[in-house]
């Protein structure tokens, strides 16, 4: 192994250090997909004039529609690949999660395949926020009308 | 200034998300899913909705935002409706990120193919 080589791989290998890009790359990542949001929000609300919680739909809604179109063209994956939560925990990893699974498994058929993955990663965040979503107003409900 | 909490706010949010991946064995569907669940339970303690005065429109970015939601209008649907508006009610304010989520993928699909 060339000396270069070894560089390499102990610079690869120093987790604190990447675990310390990681968080920066995700934290800036993210906020700039909330910036990102604000000004489609700014836009839509002064432009258009519209209120406030229609413009707030339509803000996640055009998200959901750039994320699902740039994993369509392929270059969400790399961008998830690199900024990581940054791009997962905003709503375009759910969009992502839902057109990426969407586009791998279309090869199987409409039903076997594309109908039966398409809520592979989705599901559990569709389930569990169901499911909690309804236990939290239950709790509320019955404890505090 | 509205840009700087919104640029804070997703920022933190992705952070904790980065940081529990890299020091835990989750995986990035555990984090969606627990931050869905962290998100009603931030509404049913009332917090979400001062996330939303701060924050403004970033606060509906984050998964977070999806279960609050789904809390809020469960909660509503209620006491529109009693019980039954739990059911009704209770898709009602995700209903819009649901929906175009499966509409663009499923469109997208016929269009594009799986790249590698």
């Amino acid at each position: 192994m060339k000396q270069e080589e070894y560089q390499e791989l102990v610079k690869e290998l120093t987790p604190k250090e990447k675990r310390v890009s990681h968080a920066l790359i995700a934290f800036v990542s993210g906020g700039l997909v909330g910036v990102l949001c604000t000004i489609i929000f700014e836009i839509l609300s002064t432009t258009f004039e519209m209120g406030k919680s229609s413009a707030t739909v339509w803000t996640v809604i055009i998200l959901i529609g750039i994320a699902s179109f740039l994993t369509a063209l392929g270059f969400f994956d790399r961008w998830v690949k690199k900024c990581q939560c940054g791009l997962i925990v905003p709503t375009t990893g759910f969009a992502h999660s839902i057109t990426s699974s969407a586009l791998d498994y279309k090869k199987d058929g409409l039903i076997t395949g594309l109908g039966s993955n398409f809520f592979k990663l989705a599901g559990s965040v569709i389930l569990y926020g169901i499911l909690s979503g309804f236990i939290f107003a239950l709790i509320k409900v019955v404890f505090y009308g | 200034m509205i840009y700087l909490n919104a640029f804070l706010f997703v920022g933190t949010i992705c952070l904790i998300g980065q940081l529990i991946l890299d020091n835990t064995t989750l995986t990035p569907g555990h984090i969606t899913s627990l931050f869905t669940v962290l998100g009603a339970f931030l509404g049913f303690l009332g917090v979400y909705e001062s996330f939303i005065d701060w924050a403004g429109v970033a606060a509906s970015v984050p998964i977070t935002s999806f279960g609050n939601l789904l809390y809020k209008a469960c909660y509503e649907g209620y006491q529109m409706n009693g019980v039954l508006g739990m059911f009704t009610n209770l898709l009602s304010g995700t209903s819009g990120g649901i929906s175009s989520a499966i509409i663009f993928a499923a469109f997208l699909t016929l269009f594009f193919k799986a790249r590698d």
